[in-house]
């Protein structure tokens, strides 16, 4: 009779929640419901008070659920259980806070009553960085430069073998959190017009309109005045010329907060994106014609302008209001973030923004980018293409060998980290030498 | 001309997608497995919950019907080589066939073993396989696996996935030691220990003993151990699937025997993927290759054949590559796990024990002969045009960045290959003049700037 030797294996048992997790999700429970009670009156009694234990809660809760659970796992483990979890794979949960998300949008844009004592709980921050009480977009770029600082270190701890994943989300929290958030505050503290450096027309869409461009010509000081040159600038050289030596990749996913929310708030989400070759079809139609839209009504409102409405009468100004209320809140908001657990991350990104459009012309044109396939070595596994944000069937050219040259990639460089073979890798070269 | 090819796999597939690219000829896929083409390679990742089946398609279904490629979900129970026909194992109607191509591919290999036939003993070859090991595994704690090769790791992460243990039978003294030299498998040995894996080297399957209600209990190993479990992984590699074709007027060996243009024994028939034995393989490569990249590299070959082509199938410079757990792993080129007497390999380990480069060349020549590469990418296109070229090992190490494929930002480690090379070689030393770049590796690769 043969001796019983137990296994002497360590099985970590990690799609379950470990006891460490789960006090971090209680401590971020615990945040939301201190979020909640200030909504109902706490942020406007005691908004300091309110204001640390929000934010301290759900920070440290959510940091520490990012240690334990991304922290525990190895670098080829991380998106285990994506698409069986409830949350991040069109289940329960995941509608649950599709419907959430989308209803704080539409409570923020056009019934932003109920919001008023959160408002308030921002208020000492808002004095502090702007000198002035907050207002409903104080608190929104607050909670999104939170969300992007949070759920960046998440991505970090996520992504932690490699380093371009490190280098480039850490240049989305420096973006979002300085030139997003606390210049354009310190800005208005010095009474200079409030303005965003990291976002520009079309994206900006008024800081190319008549009206912006006459307030800020006409801004007492004259700074105005130079931040309507560097908006001209960046728009038209600025956009172009790094396009053209990195790819889209230097706006859309190391400057833009948009992407920037995408890449850390919303990167448990990236798989759902819609690989099929129908959503391509579509998204080409969408986004230019988003594009198309948004050069017609700058024309049209500086038109307008010169002419003083003799020739167009308001024809320009409800193209705005329209533009305005379609593009800029239903979908960059509604849509572009609240639908992040259903459609994916980058709704907004791919099938609406009008600057995408433009870096992605002159990307697939005018670009040294392209994300090179090597040789042979694809095993047609499909990683690639599950985790490409953009919805770009990555797989279809690494598996023929073609290196990958399309507008619409934003060089976020996941497909190259999950891919279980080392096929793929962002490089810059000669455009001819693209394909 | 109807083509009728039995089996969807990659190299199936491959030809029909040759096929139709060259003719306008009708094509019947048929196989009895799915419905559609996946990646078996990626089976491991929809147990993982990584992907979904789905997701594991190289092509969206609407690609069949454009591209005209019939398909037939079916098993072929029966080929009449004289009427030219198929025969199925539904009753569904004989089907006529102009040209055959089997691409069979393999089945797991199991040598016997008392036991082996207890319910939650299995290998994973097919999707019916990953189905049966999800019934297999429902709600256990302990398994073995048996075999050190590249299905039993994926196999032991799987299973860790669910926080199932992992005791982990192999026979060799090392990991992987039939085609990774001692310090890579080393490499892996310890890697797979770290992850929590009970790897047990020098230790043999004797027999699997029966639990409760006919399932599996225990194993015994060659060291007369009882291991208690509830599943046994078997991946003591496969054979190809030639049960089909094993008592008919097709000549086969271990597998079905193709010539230098993958014709069968019979005319107008083909064989490719891993289900053919190549009679008179390239000097250097084995007559049965089971690996995704043979049946791409043959599809094209037998679709140019059949179409009236004399294409020779030439498998080109040896290249593979695989994941141990989060150790990728890339090879091009001869790398021998037992170094021959004429050859010299630099090996250079970084710190931590999980990355690694080694060449290995001439020791008269200094003709680099291959590459293997552990947690480093390196170029495929860069690597086989120094070994096609026969450059030295002073002229790789010079350039040796320019076959660096990692990518930006992440570390670089030419340097200390170059340096541990001078250390060894004070006589001519080398310098490093080429970083990782696209430029280096163009310029590499075509001449210009050199
Ligand atoms: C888990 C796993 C991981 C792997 N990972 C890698 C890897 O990383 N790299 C690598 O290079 N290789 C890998 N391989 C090997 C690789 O998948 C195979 O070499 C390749 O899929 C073989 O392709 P094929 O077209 O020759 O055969 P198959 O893919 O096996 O296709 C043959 C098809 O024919 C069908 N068929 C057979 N007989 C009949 C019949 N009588 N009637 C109807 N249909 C029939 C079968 O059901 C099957 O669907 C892996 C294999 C497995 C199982
Ligand atoms: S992840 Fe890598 S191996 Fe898998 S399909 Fe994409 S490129 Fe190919």
């Amino acid at each position: 009779m043969s001796a019983v030797h137990e296994s002497l294996s360590l099985a970590r048992p990690h799609p379950d929640l470990s006891g460490f997790e789960k006090i971090g999700w209680a401590v971020l429970a615990c945040g939301v419901a201190a979020l909640i009670v200030a909504a109902f009156g706490w942020g406007s009694s005691n908004p300091k008070a309110a204001l640390l234990t929000v934010f301290g809660l759900t920070g440290a809760g959510g940091l520490w659920v990012a240690v334990a659970r991304n922290g525990s796992r190895t670098p080829a483990s991380q998106n285990t259980g994506m698409m069986k979890h409830p949350a991040t794979s069109r289940g329960i949960i995941g509608w649950v806070l599709g419907v959430v998300l989308t209803a704080f949008y539409i409570v923020l844009y056009w019934f932003p009553a109920p919001l008023e004592n959160l408002v308030r709980m921002v208020d000492p921050l808002s004095r502090f960085l702007r000198g002035t009480d907050a207002d409903r977009w104080f608190l929104y770029g607050t909670l999104y430069t939170f969300g992007v600082s949070v759920m960046g270190i998440r991505a970090i701890i996520k992504y932690r073998h490699s380093r371009y994943q490190i280098v480039r989300t850490a240049s989305i929290i420096f973006f979002q959190s300085v030139f997003a958030f606390t210049l354009p505050a310190l800005l208005r503290l010095f009474n200079q017009p409030e303005y965003y450096f990291s976002y520009f027309w079309p994206l900006k869409y008024q800081y190319l309109f008549p009206t912006e461009v006459d307030h800020l010509w006409n801004y007492p000081g004259g700074i105005g005045v130079a931040f309507v040159v560097y908006g001209l600038f960046a728009s038209f050289i600025l956009v172009p010329v790094l396009t053209y030596f990195f790819g889209k990749r230097w706006y859309c996913s190391w400057v833009c907060g948009c992407g920037g929310l995408a890449n850390t708030v919303g990167d448990p989400w990236r798989q759902l994106s819609d690989k099929r070759l129908k959503a391509w079809k579509f998204e080409r139609w969408s986004i230019h014609s988003v594009l198309v839209f948004i050069v017609v009504t700058t024309a049209l409102l500086w038109i307008d302008s010169w002419s003083r409405g003799a020739f167009l009468g308001r024809a320009s100004y409800y193209f705005a209001r329209t533009y305005g209320f379609l593009v800029g809140a239903v979908w960059s908001g509604v849509v572009g973030v609240g639908f992040y657990p259903l459609m994916g991350t980058r709704v907004w990104c791919r099938f609406g923004c009008p600057q995408a459009a433009i870096l992605g012309i002159l990307q697939k044109y005018f670009s040294r980018f392209r994300i090179t396939v090597n040789g042979d070595q694809c095993i047609s596994c499909g990683n690639c293409s599950t985790y490409c944000e953009m919805g770009i069937d990555v797989k279809w050219y690494a598996q023929r060998g073609q290196n990958v040259v399309r507008a619409s990639c934003v060089g976020c460089g996941i497909c190259s980290t999950v891919c279980p073979r080392g096929v793929l890798n962002l490089e810059t070269g000669p455009v001819g030498t693209r394909r | 001309m109807r083509v009728v090819i039995i089996g969807n796999g990659v190299a199936g597939v491959t030809t029909a997608r040759h096929l139709r690219k060259r003719s306008d000829c009708e094509i019947v896929m048929i196989s009895g497995e799915t419905d559609y083409f996946f990646s078996r390679t990626a089976l491991m990742y929809i147990y993982m919950g990584q992907m979904t089946f789905e997701q594991t398609k190289p092509y969206e279904d609407y690609f069949w019907e454009k591209n005209r490629i019939r398909l037939l979900r079916d098993w072929v129970a029966k080929i009449d080589f004289q009427k030219r026909t198929v025969l199925f194992s539904s009753g569904r109607e004989e089907l006529s066939w102009d040209r055959l191509v089997l691409a069979l591919g393999s089945q797991s290999n199991f040598f016997g073993w008392p036991g082996q036939d207890l319910e939650g003993v299995q290998g994973l070859y097919s999707y019916q396989d990953l189905e049966r090991m999800e019934r297999n595994t429902e709600g256990i704690r302990r398994a073995v696996v048996l075999g050190g090769g590249l299905i039993g790791v994926e196999m032991a992460e799987m299973l860790l996935s669910r926080g199932i243990s992992v005791t982990y039978l192999v026979r060799e003294s090392g990991f992987s030691r039939h085609f990774l030299p001692a310090e890579e498998s080393a490499m892996v040995s310890r890697h797979l220990r770290k992850h929590g894996v009970d790897l047990r080297l020098e230790t043999e399957l004797k027999e699997i003993l029966p639990g409760a209600e006919g399932r599996v209990g225990s194993v015994v190993t060659s060291r007369g151990e009882e291991i208690p479990c509830d599943f046994v992984g078997i991946t003591v590699g496969v054979h190809p699937n030639i049960d089909l074709v094993k008592d008919t007027d097709l000549e086969t060996e271990r597998g079905i025997l193709v010539d230098e243009f993958l014709r069968t024994s019979i005319p107008d028939v083909y064989a490719c993927g891993d289900c053919a034995q190549v009679r008179n393989p390239r000097p250097g490569r084995r007559p049965v290759e089971p690996l995704w990249y043979t049946g791409k590299l043959m599809g094209p070959v037998v679709a140019e054949n059949i179409l009236g082509g004399r294409r020779e199938y030439d498998p080109g410079i040896w290249f593979n590559s695989a994941r141990f757990f989060d150790i990728e792993y890339q090879v091009y080129g001869e790398i021998r796990p037992a170094l021959p007497e004429e050859r010299e390999s630099l090996y250079w380990e970084a710190p931590g024990g999980e990355r690694s480069i080694r060449i290995e060349f001439d020791k008269e020549t200094g003709r680099v002969h291959g590459f293997n590469l552990m947690g480093i990418r390196y170029r495929q296109e860069v690597c086989h045009h120094w070994i096609r070229e026969g450059a030295s090992i002073g002229t790789v190490l010079e350039n040796l960045g320019a076959a660096n494929f990692d990518p930006e930002f992440f570390p670089q480690y030419e340097e200390e290959v170059v340096r541990l090379y001078n250390e060894k070689h004070p006589e001519a030393p080398v310098r490093l003049r080429r970083r990782r770049s696209f430029l280096n590796a163009f310029s590499v690769l075509t001449g210009v700037g050199r």
